[in-house]
């Protein structure tokens, strides 16, 4: 679930799209928008302080052929997303398992691992060395 | 007394339609996208999502758009969107330990284990303008340079960075941060009260005027209030959000967001019974925010006199009624605009007094 909300809406849709499968299914909870309050810790590991809030769209669903329930909780406010991924998380408790975590998962994960590789290099790549210099004062 | 008045409906209407054309500017131009303001002008939209206090790129590309650049009504329409939301939950605090850096620097150990990055940063650069951008034109990116350079050298680690406040917390020469997870009160669901805890104060900064904040963080290091600050750690980069889902029973990664963080190292304590040490201000800011994160740093830590035993120099910075009650950009403009609309019948008021006491005066 966490692979599906943090990916992005396009990739999502186009993994969707290559898996070709459109079960159906009724809403439990339709889509809706609304916000999550983002904690942090004081000193970043002390006490808990509300820090601001984000975006979340989440739903529910019931596929009607074996009545698998899939939960969605995505960020941002796009609907068809948080769609696609509560059926993922469906689908992934079905006989569609296997196709549906090399089709939609996999490729995903591996995007996401690239982009994070992609900024740890650019990122180690700045990478700098500073040196203290010798001021001269206590040269006679 | 604020006496309504009525009346005007056509010329208001009149004054936003001429609104959304100016918005519009020149039609030979082309249409502003908001992708292009949420890619090429970020650092306005992590200043929007900052103090809106809500993380949504988007839409603080859309409000700025909308808002014809002005940030605080940006800010404004944020505020006023996020109010229309349900809350779902709250989430897990934010572990920013396990942040993927982007930037991070410490100015108190040149050989911060896992080394100091740079990220994209103004720092160091000549502040000359580029007349090439000037002219639409776009300094070739060294791509190719730079992704041999990259591969060249070690690759960042996959294990995350230590924390440099840890390194001087070892040895007991930072004070330790209290811990515990009592839930924090919220001033979005509370009005602010004093006196204000530190996560009340702390929510507070974090959403606070960018200008207001590194003016009172200013003066302190001016002398009002002087804590000695050094940045222990400022990282940016990015951090997993979780929350538990009520109906799955078990926690779950809902996104994940880039944000500010600033550790400040300050002036030390300590009596007969504790040896002296270090003391701490912190700073946590969505988006890369780090002027603000570090001016949060040195606000929170000039709060905390009290709690750290020290003299109240009357220093506005000291003052958490004065930096807290005026921190708030939205609060702020909202009185502050408001003496803009009509004032008609106040205002004869006071006329008719000023002519009183001016004819009482004359006799």
């Amino acid at each position: 679930m966490g692979l599906l909300a943090r990916s992005g809406i396009e990739a999502l849709r186009d993994a969707w799209g290559a898996l070709n499968l459109s079960p159906e299914f009724e809403w439990l909870r339709a889509p809706e928008t609304g916000a999550v309050m983002v904690r942090g810790r004081a000193g970043g590991s002390g006490k808990p302080f509300n820090l601001g809030e984000m975006t979340v769209t989440r739903c529910a669903l019931r596929l009607l052929d074996d009545g698998v329930i899939g939960h969605a909780y995505v960020q941002g406010r796009d609907r068809s997303h948080a769609e696609r991924a509560a059926l993922a998380d469906a689908l992934l408790q079905t006989r569609h398992a296997e196709v549906v975590q090399r089709i939609v998962i996999a490729p995903l994960a591996e995007q996401l691992a690239a982009a994070r590789a992609e900024q740890q290099d650019k990122a180690a790549a700045t990478r700098v060395d500073f040196f203290t210099l010798v001021r001269g004062e206590d040269q006679p | 007394m604020y006496v309504a008045v009525k009346g005007g409906e056509k010329a208001i209407d009149e004054a936003h339609a001429w609104l959304a054309h100016e918005r519009r500017g020149d039609p030979a131009t082309p249409v502003l996208d908001t992708a292009q303001i949420r890619e090429q002008l970020t650092l306005s939209c992590y200043r929007v999502m900052a103090e809106g206090s809500l993380y949504d790129l988007d839409l603080a590309a859309l409000a700025i758009k909308q808002a014809r650049g002005d940030l605080i009504e940006a800010i404004f329409l944020i505020r006023a969107y996020r109010t229309t939301l349900p809350r779902f939950g709250v989430s897990a605090p934010i572990d920013t330990s396990a942040m993927l850096c982007l930037r991070r620097i410490s100015a108190t150990f040149k050989d911060a284990p896992g080394g100091q990055l740079l990220g994209p940063t103004f720092d160091y650069t000549h502040r000359l303008l580029d007349f090439t951008l000037l002219a639409n034109g776009e300094a070739p990116l060294k791509r190719d340079e730079r992704d041999s350079l990259a591969k060249g050298m070690a690759s960042q680690s996959a294990e995350p960075l230590a924390r440099v406040s840890d390194i001087l917390g070892n040895d007991a020469l930072l004070q330790a941060e209290p811990t515990g997870d009592e839930a924090p009160g919220d001033l979005t669901r509370e009005p602010l009260e004093f006196p204000a805890d530190r996560a009340l104060r702390l929510q507070s900064l974090s959403r606070a005027d960018e200008g207001f904040a590194l003016s009172l963080a200013y003066s302190t290091q001016r002398g009002y209030g002087r804590n000695h600050p050094f940045i222990g750690e400022l990282r940016v980069g990015v951090v997993e959000v979780s929350m538990e889902i009520p109906e799955l029973g078990f926690s779950v990664v809902i996104g994940e967001m880039t944000v500010t963080e600033c550790e400040t190292v300050n002036q030390f304590v300590g009596s007969r019974k504790q040896p002296a040490q270090f003391t701490r201000g912190y700073g946590l800011t969505f988006g890369h925010t780090e002027r603000k994160a570090i001016a949060m740093a040195l606000l929170d830590r000039a709060l905390r006199w009290e709690e750290l035993g020290e003299d109240n120099v009357g220093a506005p910075a000291q003052d958490a009624e004065f930096v807290l009650s005026h921190a708030d950009n939205i609060q702020a403009t909202g009185f502050l605009e408001h003496i803009k609309l009509p004032h008609y019948v106040d205002f004869q008021s006071e006329l008719e007094l000023v002519r009183r006491l001016r004819a009482e005066a004359g006799q």
